[in-house]
């Protein structure tokens, strides 16, 4: 049994069982990390002592008696979540040495479920981009091809999960940041409904928008990851009060009944035949489950990419605020407070960073306000409503995941062509349904030698997760994408 | 939507940071670039239609006014930049 490729629900079953510790799991998966780290570059802080000494603590607790959901189980945070006493970047030169004094409510409920936290992954500064390659501190590759991108935002926990250095990873989606990065890397990548998962120690990007989901193998270990992070906390006013139903112990294997929502508007948006192709067979799969697929309509969901890059940046430009060097992080001396700012902000801040505070500065700024940012406000409000009547004829909504499959480095210079990678996902996103891409076939790209990951989006009705993710569940089963080929790094393929 | 160019020497200086001319440049191509994408929405009829800042029904939140453990003074100090005493330290922000 080689131990870093199992599953979560495996590992956390088998632990329980007392048939493996959470030591063995967790030397498994940091020999792995150590062994392809320098290819995969997943993880911006690698958690060695931290990893072990959690492990030693869930081996007593499950000695002690404790049943534990993810006992064991390997975790990377994305290094915008913050976890006491280790360094927590952002991936910004900005908060290159802050360490988090205090730690996330996501993070903290996967720790008390028995997660071993690996290390810290390496993301898009501040989760602003759609690639990794916006990190100032790290670069990190796609496990399937070395030569392309894992995604982004939430790049590295994608590419630590893919190269099986972490059994789980959180990520935090704005615009599509879990579920594109999935759909790169081959795996089920799941953005719950806005405000089900607390937000509390995730540092803010766009507040109305961040939202805290997994990054898994399988769907079932994206629904028990789920289970566990999901739920009412006080310590985030806009978490969600109302009861949470379980989603991991009960996924269907068929999809009887359920109407599936095809999108008119997204059918001509030429992603390409051999795209095409995959996305019409996904949807057929999905008929042949038992679903009855209906035609649906989301006339503003095309304006979704113009909105979302005027709220966002809205958004940013607050919540950025903060960083200035006077309390925490980089400081740029300087004689007077204003100068100080100045050149702390223009030191600690990468290129996409400067530019969506300025984009968001201008878009709040007198006299550009009613233009622009409410504007923005009022198309928001027309998405959500496309969502909510295309919900009164099906249960749930299927449609490409991304643009394109995961592509090469440098391959996006123009900043509004990386902002079009999130075209089908932010919509979801402004309207704040719960969303995940799931693994629906191969395509090699133009150029490009090997085949990579294709993944389809389905998407729910607010708080609709456990449908969501018994929809998801059931197509993954029945077609096994996943499962068709392994990561191409070197280490992986001499041991198979 | 306006159309005039962005004066952005003037939003760098809103938004505290310092730009190189160099940045002053490629920002600002950018930027007018990105409105011009951005222009679309004025395509949509929105006279009557309300503005949505979030999409989960909300309410205020409140609670009891009890006092709770925080973080201690020293673990947030340690990380500051600069500090004095109890106090994180910054240039002088009052003139003489």
């Amino acid at each position: 049994m080689d131990l870093s490729d199992l599953s979560a629900a495996a590992i956390a079953r088998e632990i329980g069982a007392g048939r493996l510790s959470a030591r063995e799991i967790t030397e498994a998966t940091l020999a792995r990390v150590d062994a392809v780290e320098p290819q995969v570059g997943s993880y911006l802080s690698v958690l060695h002592e931290i990893a072990r000494e959690t492990a030693a603590r869930v081996d007593e607790r499950i000695r002690g008696g404790e049943t534990l959901p993810l006992a064991g189980v390997p975790l990377a945070v994305k290094d915008n979540m913050c976890l006491r006493g280790t360094r927590t970047t952002c991936a910004s030169k900005i908060l290159e040495s802050w360490v988090a004094p205090y730690t996330a409510t996501a993070v903290a409920r996967m720790l008390e479920a028995g997660c071993v936290p690996i290390g810290k992954s390496n993301c898009d500064e501040f989760a602003m981009g759609s690639s990794c390659e916006n990190s100032a501190l790290g670069v990190t590759r796609n496990p399937y091809d070395l030569s392309r991108v894992p995604g982004g935002s939430s790049g590295g926990s994608a590419a630590a999960v893919a190269a099986y250095e972490a059994a789980i990873g959180l990520g935090s989606d704005t615009g599509g940041s879990i579920r594109e990065p999935g759909a790169f890397c081959n795996l089920v990548g799941f953005k719950p409904t806005y405000g089900r998962v607390s937000r509390y120690g995730l540092v803010a990007f766009a507040s109305s928008l961040d939202q805290i989901g997994p990054l898994a193998r399988s769907v079932e270990d994206a629904a028990l990851a789920y289970d566990v992070m999901a739920g009412h906390d006080p310590m985030d006013a806009t978490s969600i009060d109302r009861p949470v139903e379980a989603a991991a112990g009960a996924l269907p294997t068929d999809l009887r009944g359920l109407r599936i929502g095809l999108v008119r508007e997204f059918e001509t948006k030429g992603s390409g035949t051999e795209l095409d192709a995959i996305y019409r067979r996904a949807y057929n799969d999905l008929e042949k489950l038992g679903a009855v697929l209906v035609d649906v309509s989301l006339p503003t969901a095309d304006y979704g990419v113009a909105t979302y890059y005027l709220i966002a940046p809205a958004e940013c430009s607050s919540n950025l605020a903060r960083f200035h060097g006077v309390r925490y992080g980089l400081r740029v001396d300087a004689p007077d407070v204003r100068a100080m700012y100045d050149r702390t902000r223009a030191a600690g801040f990468g290129p996409e960073v400067k530019r969506r505070i300025l984009i968001g500065t201008y878009a709040l700024s007198s006299g550009y306000y009613d233009a622009y940012y409410v504007r923005a406000q009022k198309a928001r409000t027309l998405i959500a409503r496309d969502f909510a009547e295309a919900f009164a004829a099906c249960d749930a909504i299927a449609c490409p995941a991304a643009s394109c499959p995961a592509f090469e480095f440098n391959a996006k210079s123009d900043p509004y062509s990386m902002y079009l990678m999130d075209y089908y996902t932010i919509p979801m996103a402004l309207a704040g349904l719960p969303a995940l891409s799931v693994p629906c076939g191969w395509a090699t790209p133009e150029g490009g030698e090997v085949p990579m990951p294709v993944g389809l989006q389905l998407c729910a009705p607010l708080f609709a997760e456990r449908l969501l993710l018994g929809a998801a569940h059931a197509y993954e089963q029945a077609t096994q994408h996943a499962r068709a080929r392994k990561p191409a790094i070197a280490q992986l393929e001499a041991r198979s | 939507m306006p159309a005039d160019a962005i004066d952005i020497r003037y939003v760098a200086e809103l938004a505290r940071i310092a730009l190189t001319d160099d940045e002053v440049e490629r920002f600002g191509k950018q930027l007018g670039d990105l409105l011009e994408h951005v222009n679309a929405l004025s395509e949509l009829d929105t006279a009557s239609v309300p503005a949505t800042a979030q999409v989960i029904e909300s309410r205020n939140v409140s609670r009891e006014d009890r006092l709770q453990p925080c973080l201690d003074r020293e673990v947030v100090l340690a990380q500051a930049p600069q500090r004095q005493g109890g106090f994180f330290r910054v240039p002088r922000i009052i003139a003489e």
